[in-house]
């Protein structure tokens, strides 16, 4: 299948990625590759096959709702970059 | 001293003739001999300051150091995955592995082994700090994406080593550097704190010298986590009790479909000879059909790469390590700008593929179909385990590969870890252990898979090869 360019920097954008025109054409061409083997699935009949989207025979796992330790406001903002008092800084969202 | 295996230094230990300084002075300086040529290391404490006391010969690791592959946390030092993205992170926990092997009597765990990039590679060249080298040839690949392990292993600048293995990151390069690498059952180790790349199909395991080493890491790292919502409520049995036990009867499957086009035909010969050497110790074994291998690669590469940017989505510049500057003005413009310059060309290329098999229009086509083929290669598995104890094939269809070799053909690269791939899809236990050597000189892998929870299996039959081969006594020179 062909992917275009356009069809690359669309997808980039929805993953919040910038790409350099040179790695857009590199990565429409190598994404072409990876799909048209990938189409390979194709060829495999799966009529009335349940899918696995993880191999253990176990769902929904509960834990009580009670309070336990946590890390600190402080602690949760040792590695943020920027920082203002008690909050993450980013730049502004709201005019 | 750094030459010896765990278990010969535990005993050592254990008699009081070493201490935990000793062991871990002499690795630091085959660290400084031999490193600028290996380059297994990204990141080195340099003292013994920081850590908890050590050998406490009452604990079973007794003084051990073990090194650690960049994804799983270490708390207050530093974790970056190989990735600019992540420069100086220093997480605000342990993983729950790290935290069992404090608990283990282990002494060093800040000594920090190369990766490719957030684990995505099958070479250990798309790491932000370099490639790693084979220790049996500086030219060739250590394999990936625990290539920084295996080498220091190998190379004996680490005792034992934590690796990660979400297609094949502990096997292949176990294979290609000569040593032992085992992936758990999904869900036998707790995920907690190893920052995650696919959280369906990635568990952490051990790198070691010989197949006694891997049991007494098992033992240590194993067991059920609340933290680690996939983590398996179960006893854990002590697997060095399985070694030792002999393979009379024991019944292996052989596939077919790992034994055709694309495997190279020393590999072959030499892990043919591996079988007849587990025959002649007393197992039996017949061909078994696996049909469902050869789409293994593509759910994997819709699969993995579909958590992947689903994963990856939390490095944004906000919480932790590298921010682009310069933008001011957009949030939206931050993160892009952020992630188009903290991220290597292997990552942005798999959450790209892994967004679009998401995206709107091509989930069903991708995605859903892919798990659905996922379905049919676990069953093919369970298939065979209903006949046989094990299943036996090679590694990787091929020897470790020169450095720069495939780096340019990421499909030719992804095919690579063709023998790899299906045991974490279908979530069972396999094991790499060394086989035997090319003309070249360079080591080749035996893989050995069983069914979910039975690491016993793959200890037991492991060992009984390896004690009836010298292979993994071989030593590279450097």
């Amino acid at each position: 299948m062909a992917i275009t360019k356009d069809t690359v920097k669309h997808v980039a954008h929805l993953a919040r990625i910038d790409l350099a025109a040179k790695e857009l054409e590199t990565l429409s061409r190598q994404l072409e590759d990876i799909l048209d083997f990938i189409d390979k699935l194709k060829q495999v009949d799966i009529k009335d096959i349940a899918p696995t989207s993880h191999i253990l025979p176990i769902n929904n796992v509960l834990r009580d709702d009670s309070p336990r330790e946590s890390l600190s406001s402080g602690q949760a903002l040792e590695n943020a970059p920027q920082k203002h008092g008690n909050f993450f800084g980013v730049p502004k969202v709201i005019e | 001293m750094n030459k010896l295996t765990a278990h010969e230094l535990i005993e050592k230990s254990g008699k009081g003739e070493i201490t935990a300084a000793e062991i871990f002075n002499s690795l630091k300086k085959r660290i400084k001999d031999i490193d600028s040529q290996v380059k297994a290391y990204v990141r080195l404490a340099d003292s013994l300051d920081s850590q908890p006391e050590p050998a406490n010969t009452q604990l079973p690791l007794k003084g051990i150091s073990v090194s650690i592959k960049d994804n799983i946390c270490t708390r207050g030092y530093n974790t970056e995955c190989c990735s600019k993205i992540l420069a100086g992170f220093k997480p605000p926990y342990d993983a729950t592995v790290i935290r069992k092997l404090k608990e283990a009597g282990a002494a060093i765990l800040t000594l920090k082994t190369n990766m490719d990039e957030f684990a995505f590679g099958s070479s250990t060249e798309n790491s932000c700090f370099g490639p790693t080298h084979n220790p049996w040839d500086l030219d060739v690949v250590p394999g990936g994406s625990s290539g920084g392990s295996a080498a220091a292993v190998a190379s004996d600048s680490a005792i034992m080593a934590l690796g990660s293995d979400t297609g094949g990151s502990i096997r292949q390069p176990a294979s290609f550097c000569g040593v032992v690498g085992l992936k758990p059952t999904y869900g036998r180790v707790s995920r907690y704190g190893l920052i995650a790349f696919a959280s369906s199909l990635d568990q952490i395991g051990p790198i070691t010298k010989d197949v006694r080493d891997s049991a007494i890491l098992m033992n240590a790292i194993s067991g059920y986590d609340p933290y680690d919502s996939t983590s398996i409520n179960m006893d854990v049995p002590d697997y060095t009790k399985s070694l030792g036990m002999d393979i009379e009867g024991v019944k292996i499957g052989i596939p077919e479909e790992y034994f055709v086009e694309g495997l190279d035909k020393e590999i072959k010969t030499i892990v043919q000879e591996a079988i007849n050497k587990l025959k002649s110790l007393g197992a039996d074994y017949k061909s078994v059909s696996l049909p469902h291998s050869q789409y293994a690669i593509p759910v994997y590469y819709i699969v993995a790469t579909a958590e992947a940017s689903s994963n990856l989505a939390r490095f944004d510049g906000v919480q932790y390590g590298f921010r682009a500057q310069g933008v001011k003005s957009n949030l939206i413009d931050m993160y892009k700008k952020t992630r188009g310059d903290g991220f290597g060309e292997e990552a942005k290329r798999r959450i790209i593929l892994g967004t679009y098999a998401l995206s709107h229009g091509y989930y069903d086509a991708y995605y859903l179909r892919a798990l659905k083929v996922r379905t049919l290669i676990k069953q093919d598995f369970d298939k065979v385990f209903e006949k046989f104890d094990c299943v036996v094939t090679p590694t990787s269809p091929t020897a470790a590969f020169k450095i720069g070799e495939k780096i340019k053909d990421p499909l030719k690269m992804y095919l690579s870890d063709i023998y790899t791939i299906s045991a974490n899809l279908a979530g069972i236990p396999a094991i790499s252990i060394p086989c035997g050597f090319t003309k070249k000189g360079l080591p080749v892998g035996l893989q050995i898979l069983a069914k979910p929870f039975n690491e016993e299996m793959l200890f037991r039959v492991a060992y009984a090869f390896e004690q009836a081969t010298p292979w993994h006594l071989e030593k590279p020179k450097l």
